[in-house]
């Protein structure tokens, strides 16, 4: 009995497709990708099972690194830029620092401002890649009788004069608790009440009561 | 699909002594391709940070110096957690009594319990006192702070310290030096 022929079929797979998918699914990536502007201050926040995103305008972040130096920034868009102009130009009256216009408008360029009051026209000196959390000494607050965060957000408090500012909070997974305490001093003496700490997202743990409440959207 | 139509038509006459090219085949193994493709998609899944950053709200109660202005507090519906250093956790019920006897030792895996007991065991005054000490992290205050919202404690209040807890806290930890 002769078996009926098999036709042998040809093994080899055509590839062109599934080299569509990929380089479909890579331009995807690629586009979608947003590289991490290299921090000119590193700051490890910790987790929180909070899940409201942080704000992006009208914001004044006061970052508290692993060495527990503390910095001022705001928010990239042209408003928080020029809302910065005013808190340093009201330091600069209320302070007599004596920072010439062109010192303020560096310093308004710069991400992070972190020098006591008295050395900021050293701050405007530097480049604004030397403007790293090693080269500045941050704003001095440890000291609760020479708390200077204490007159930079009085600063914010009259540039947002009528304005709501969001004010953040962005510290360092290893930084003391006194540092912590003396920001929100600051705060306090200001009547900023109501901040916002920056954290990396978590999910909440199974079983307890937030995740058996109806998951309610944070207002 | 990945090849092209090479024969050219077809319908050129050639001339005697032109010789005919042999077809080469342009099928590419794209096999190779593909491998490349997947590497780099896999180089950029693992790169990309989809999370965004979040904001934990924290309302600060105003300064009163008015003592008949400041929240009283039912005592025994109290639950005061203390922060160490090394993420040691401390708490006790109610008030501290004198010998310390109710002042105990946890962790934070173990609090998210007790939190959760004392509030089952409270009526609607049930508080957290939240007291870190000078030793402990940003990070601890946080979690601590993180685990009222996980546990959907209503009143909770970040305050400082007294002496003897303090040192109470140190004499547990063994980091006690007197004086200090």
């Amino acid at each position: 009995m002769a078996r009926p022929k098999i036709p042998r079929k040809s093994t080899s797979v055509d590839m062109t497709a599934m080299c569509d998918v990929a380089f479909l699914l890579l331009s995807f990536f690629i586009l979608t990708t947003k590289f991490k502007p290299s921090e000119a201050v590193p700051i490890n926040p910790p987790n929180s099972v909070a899940s409201k995103v942080a704000p992006e305008n009208d914001i004044v972040m006061i970052s508290l690194n692993k060495d527990e130096k503390v910095f001022l920034s705001t928010g990239d868009s042209k408003l928080d830029k020029d809302t910065k102009e005013q808190i340093l130009n009201s330091l600069n009256s209320s302070k007599g620092l004596g920072l010439t216009p062109d010192e303020i408008q560096k310093l308004k360029r710069a991400p992070f401002l972190g020098a006591p009051l008295a050395q900021l026209k050293q701050q405007a000196m530097l480049s604004t890649d030397q403007m790293t959390a090693e080269n500045l000494p941050g704003i001095p607050c440890k000291d609760s009788a020479n708390n200077q965060l204490i007159d930079w957000m009085r600063a914010v408090n009259d540039a947002y004069q009528g304005r709501k500012a969001n004010i953040l909070l962005k510290g360092d997974n290893v930084a003391k608790y006194p540092s912590f305490k003396n920001i929100i001093t600051a705060f306090k003496k200001n009547d900023f009440l109501k901040f916002q700490m920056v954290t990396n997202p978590e999910s909440v743990p199974e079983g307890t009561d937030l995740w058996k409440s109806p998951r309610k959207k944070e207002e | 699909m990945a090849e092209m139509d090479t024969s050219g038509g077809g319908h050129h006459k050639k001339g005697p002594g032109v010789k005919k090219a042999k077809k080469l085949s342009t099928r590419v193994d794209l096999t190779p391709m593909v491998d490349l493709g997947f590497l780099l998609i896999t180089f950029f899944i693992f790169t990309t940070t989809m999370s965004q950053a979040t904001a934990m709200r924290l309302s600060l109660p105003a300064d009163t110096k008015d003592p008949n202005q400041q929240n009283k507090l039912n005592e025994n519906s109290a639950l005061t957690i203390l922060l160490g250093k090394d993420n040691n956790v401390f708490f006790y019920e109610g008030q501290l009594d004198p010998k310390a006897t109710n002042f105990k030792a946890s962790n934070f895996k173990d609090i998210r319990d007790e939190i959760i007991r004392k509030k089952r065991n409270t009526d609607t005054t049930f508080m957290v006192i939240i007291k870190p000490n000078d030793e402990c992290t940003y990070k601890n205050v946080i979690d601590i702070l993180d685990e009222m919202s996980i546990n959907v404690v209503e009143r909770y209040a970040l305050v400082d310290i007294t002496s003897d807890e303090d040192k109470l806290v140190r004499i547990t930890e063994g980091s006690y030096v007197p004086g200090k």
